[in-house]
């Protein structure tokens, strides 16, 4: 399958996977093995460098890409200064921001996203901000600096399937950096459609974690990643309303051709 | 606006005649809701809504793994002073009480804050009793000085404080505010605080709006349970809760729904809330607020908190004393309250993970902007 590109980095998968959720944290390397994911978003504000048992960054395996998350932050400030805790705490130089001013929804902030965007992008940091799919903002967010745009298919945690599908498929036909659907995805056919779409990966959290079987959804959605990717890359069918006859209504224009 | 307004708008309000005239089509109606508006709260709060209580509870079920996921965040309480001038019927640190008093030194709230940071604790929570002459802010903003240095996030439940004392508290590092209204019929606020700062009903009730106009992180509201009918305090904390979010929507609220334990002191008039009632009201705010934060604390036994897990709660406390240093000091004071689930850090630890859940130390730091 075709490689992923963010910031100059290649990546086999396009299963990237959040680590908020999960019963235990045990799991989590098992979950990460088992769908090939190469990216693990994790909040800032959870990992404790000091705990011997409970530091989130010791279960996630060392060649996975860290993509530590701004949760928590309520402005672009704050965003900007957890980035730079998580890159000061060894989390390296990537970054999604999450700017969420709305605690009932978790709907974010997509003006102050921009502006955190900005500022970090300057600072080095391969930004990959989520935000609501809106073509305007997701222009600003390119000229900002973001190395891939994180739309929301449906509010984090609903499992609610895509939603913004119409808006979504405009950033997709318009923007030119990934797209990587973010929130909503409830089961491996969501992650499949925002592939043959044609979203570049999909992020998910929520699914995985909150499943009776984790691994096996793990690798569940890993298999209806590359689906959904193969199906894009290999050009889907048109689809049409109407049944075309084999007797065509413009047959008449061939006759006596031959 | 304040949440007086709506207090008001609701103290007439006739309860026993509208849980009279619900049947339970209205339950049903309510629980396939999305939005739940003010009385739909109040429809799953009433005695025909305990009827399903299991219904109730695989919806609550789905929407805190939905908001929160498999996560239950640990804190500890350090109790650092209770000297007191306030005369509260159900409080063991009541003035008239005579009870060995303490406030720690600064280097005592430091061996105390090694103590817990030792177990792994990154969340405390500090109390005093209000005596703005033995613990003025000017204490408690040493104690969060010294705290700091051991623990990731801090939050006071202390005496109800001005807009600019919030704000003074929240720039040296604070982002947690817990204040309990008690009892919100002011009736009976008034009857059961006797004399003393507390008796002024209103600055209570305002002061998690003051913190929130502070910019405070996160709130944690409630009723003590059993000064009132359970239901119309559940209601209002409910209320109160949505009001706060509604205005202030980048906060953090929390409820916790404390019910009266025996204590120094103890009044005999205590209305009763029984487990079912208290796993009812747990539900409805689940389902009424699927975002809000719910903190159960080691009041409850550690039979009903280990269950309460999967029903929404987000919070606990783990390795609690509710005395003066009671951590460390072997000449600690009185308690406040007894406790009733006396596990360790450790053991809290262990059966959240057996219960399928993932125990949160962190989650959050202070990340030098105020």
């Amino acid at each position: 399958m075709d490689k992923l590109s963010i910031g100059g980095c290649n990546l086999d998968s396009r299963l990237l996977i959040g680590t908020g959720k999960f019963p235990n944290k045990d799991i989590i390397p098992k979950v990460v093995n088992e769908c090939g994911t190469q990216v693990v978003t994790m909040a800032l504000r959870r990992v404790d460098l000091d705990s011997k048992n409970d530091n989130l960054l010791d279960y996630i395996p060392k060649n996975c890409t860290l993509l530590p998350n701004t949760s928590g932050a309520r402005n672009a400030l704050e965003a900007v200064r957890i980035a730079k805790l998580a890159r000061a705490m060894g989390c390296g130089n990537w970054v999604k921001i999450e700017v969420i001013s709305d605690n009932k929804y978790l709907l974010p902030d997509n003006q102050e996203t921009i502006k955190a965007t900005e500022i970090l992008a300057k600072e080095g940091f391969i930004v990959l901000p989520y935000m609501s799919p809106d073509l305007m903002a997701a222009k600003r967010l390119v000229e900002a600096g973001a190395k891939a745009v994180m739309p929301l298919g449906a509010p984090i945690g609903t499992n609610r399937g895509i939603r913004t599908k119409e808006l979504i498929q405009i950033l997709i036909d318009e923007i030119d950096i990934p797209i990587i659907v973010d929130a909503g995805i409830g089961k491996p056919s969501d992650a499949s459609e925002a592939m043959e779409m044609g979203a570049e990966a999909v992020l998910v959290n929520t699914a995985i974690a909150t499943s009776n079987d984790p691994i096996n959804m793990a690798k569940a959605f890993s298999m209806a990643v590359k689906a959904g990717r193969l199906a894009y890359t290999s050009k889907l069918g048109r689809k049409t309303r109407f049944a075309k006859a084999s007797s065509p209504l413009t047959g008449f224009l061939n006759e006596g051709e031959e | 606006m304040s949440f007086y307004d709506i207090y008001l708008k609701y103290k007439k309000f006739k309860y026993e005649e509208f849980f009279k005239g619900l049947t339970r089509n209205d339950i049903l109606r309510v629980l396939n809701r999305n939005k739940m508006d003010d009385l739909d709260f109040l429809t799953l709060l009433s005695p025909l809504a305990g009827e399903f209580l299991e219904d109730m509870a695989i919806k609550a079920n789905k929407l805190s793994l939905q908001h929160f996921g498999k996560a239950i965040l640990l804190f500890t309480p350090m109790y650092i002073a209770n000297h007191c001038v306030n005369k509260c019927t159900y409080c063991g640190f009541n003035i008239d009480n005579d009870i060995r008093r303490k406030k720690l030194s600064m280097d005592e709230i430091e061996k105390e804050a090694k103590y817990i940071s030792k177990k792994g604790l990154k969340h405390i929570l500090i109390l005093t009793g209000e005596s703005k002459r033995d613990t003025p802010v000017s204490y408690i903003v040493d104690a969060i000085k010294v705290l700091k240095k051991y623990f990731n996030s801090i939050s006071i439940e202390i005496y109800p404080l001005t807009e600019d004392e919030y704000r003074q508290v929240i720039n040296t590092g604070v982002d947690g505010l817990t204040i309990y209204q008690e009892v919100y019929d002011e009736r009976i606020y008034d009857k059961v605080h006797l004399a003393g700062p507390k008796k002024n009903y209103r600055f209570r009730l305002d002061a998690p709006e003051r913190a929130c106009k502070g910019n405070i992180r996160s709130v944690n509201i409630g009723a003590l349970l059993g000064l009132n009918k359970w239901r119309k305090e559940a209601f209002m904390s409910g209320l109160h809760a949505n009001y706060l979010q509604n205005k202030y929507p980048d906060t953090e609220i929390s409820i916790s729904p404390p019910r009266i334990r025996p204590h120094v002191g103890i009044f005999d008039d205590v209305y009763d809330v029984n487990d079912r009632s208290l796993v009812q009201y747990i539900l409805a705010l689940r389902l009424y607020m699927p975002y809000l934060g719910i903190t159960i604390s080691t009041r409850e036994d550690k039979y009903l908190r280990d269950n309460l897990i999967p029903l929404g709660i987000t919070k606990m406390s783990a390795g609690v004393t509710t005395e003066v240093g009671g951590h460390t000091q072997s000449n600690k004071s009185d308690s406040q309250f007894e406790i009733s689930d006396k596990r360790s850090v450790k053991e809290i630890r262990e059966i959240i993970i057996s219960k399928g859940y993932q125990p949160v130390f962190k989650n959050w730091m202070d990340i030098g902007v105020k």
